[in-house]
């Protein structure tokens, strides 16, 4: 096979990194939502967990990126 | 039409600006340019908002008093009451995040933290800065640190894992704020592409332009939050890094 195409082949397949992020991202808000509306008093101090919850699960998928484009352009 | 990528690569800006020094080449670049602009702001910006402190502060005096009011919480929160005497340090560091993502915003600026070499510069000092407080508070108790509460034989598993988490941070650390910047304006400039390529193509197409436009619209208002989310995730990070070193696993 070509290295340039199987290069474009492996940068494709690091993104299924999204699957995982996509997923932890919904179960963090998900799961943020059901505890805020079982306790409303409680929500507000838990933005900052929430926040921190949702940057770590982005990152992981960006891992993927990085990645890609080090396949890519390397 | 330029690759998205292109935003990112580095030019010298200065001609015959290339000094030698022993082996290596000094050169002023973008990338030094809009880091001298980020600090020169910053710097001056919270000078001049403290410059005259009024007891009821004026617009600006008061978004720098949110400013140090909101790190302040956060070591407290994040670190306790000890953790303070790195406040210059956190604040420091979430300031220069901060700007150096804001005005990567503006159009056809440079965006210094997309740059893997400053945001793991910055790591590692984070992360040196907590193994020589955790060694100068606890001396070799800080060991401890990397020996969790748990059976013995559970320990020769346990206490690699710990070892590779810790060593992982300053990668961890850097390519989170790296990767974020990177592909939100890598996201931003392909959008773009799509409105010139639409807005060039003539007919229904341009009228259909005005949708990424819009969209682009929507993803600058998300990349602002991030912007601001990744400053924020950084120093709250360093300050949790810097708790355990000062309390290893008891909580403050």
């Amino acid at each position: 096979m070509d290295v340039t195409a199987a290069k474009q082949i492996g940068a494709g397949l690091a993104c299924i990194a999204l699957v995982g992020a996509g997923m932890g991202i919904g179960n963090v808000f998900g799961s943020y939502l059901t505890g805020a509306l079982r306790n409303p008093g409680a929500a507000a101090s838990q933005t900052t967990n929430l926040l921190l919850g949702f940057a770590l699960c982005e990152a992981t998928g960006l891992f993927g990126l990085v990645i890609a484009l080090i396949i890519l352009f390397t | 039409m330029q690759s998205p990528m292109e935003q990112f690569s580095i030019r010298p800006l200065l001609e015959n600006g290339v000094h030698h020094f022993h082996k290596h080449d000094f050169i002023f670049t973008n990338q030094s340019l809009w880091m001298c602009i980020v600090v020169g702001v910053s710097a001056l910006f919270l000078t001049l908002a403290a410059a005259r402190p009024r007891l009821v502060p004026s617009r600006m005096q008061s978004v720098a008093e949110l400013t140090y009011e909101f790190v302040a919480n956060m070591i407290r929160q994040a670190a306790g009451e000890d953790g303070m005497i790195f406040f210059p340090f956190v604040f420091t560091i979430f300031v220069f995040v901060l700007f150096s993502n804001f005005f990567g915003l503006i159009p056809g600026s440079f965006t210094v933290t997309s740059q893997i070499a400053v945001t793991f510069a910055l790591a590692c000092l984070v992360i040196v800065t907590v193994i020589i407080t955790g060694f100068v508070k606890h001396g070799l108790g800080f060991l401890k640190l990397f020996v969790p509460h748990a059976p013995i034989y559970l320990l020769f598993l346990l206490v690699p894992i710990e070892l590779i988490s810790f060593f992982t941070r300053p990668i961890s650390l850097s390519v989170r704020l790296f990767a974020n910047m990177l592909a939100g304006h890598t996201m931003l400039k392909v959008f773009a592409s799509f409105v010139i390529a639409l807005g060039a193509a003539g007919g229904i197409f341009t009228a259909i332009s005005i949708a990424p436009m819009l969209l682009i619209v929507a993803i600058t208002a998300l990349e602002l939050l991030v912007a601001f989310l990744q400053a924020y995730v950084f120093a709250i990070l360093t300050c949790i890094y810097l708790n355990e070193a000062l309390h290893l696993h008891d909580s403050h």
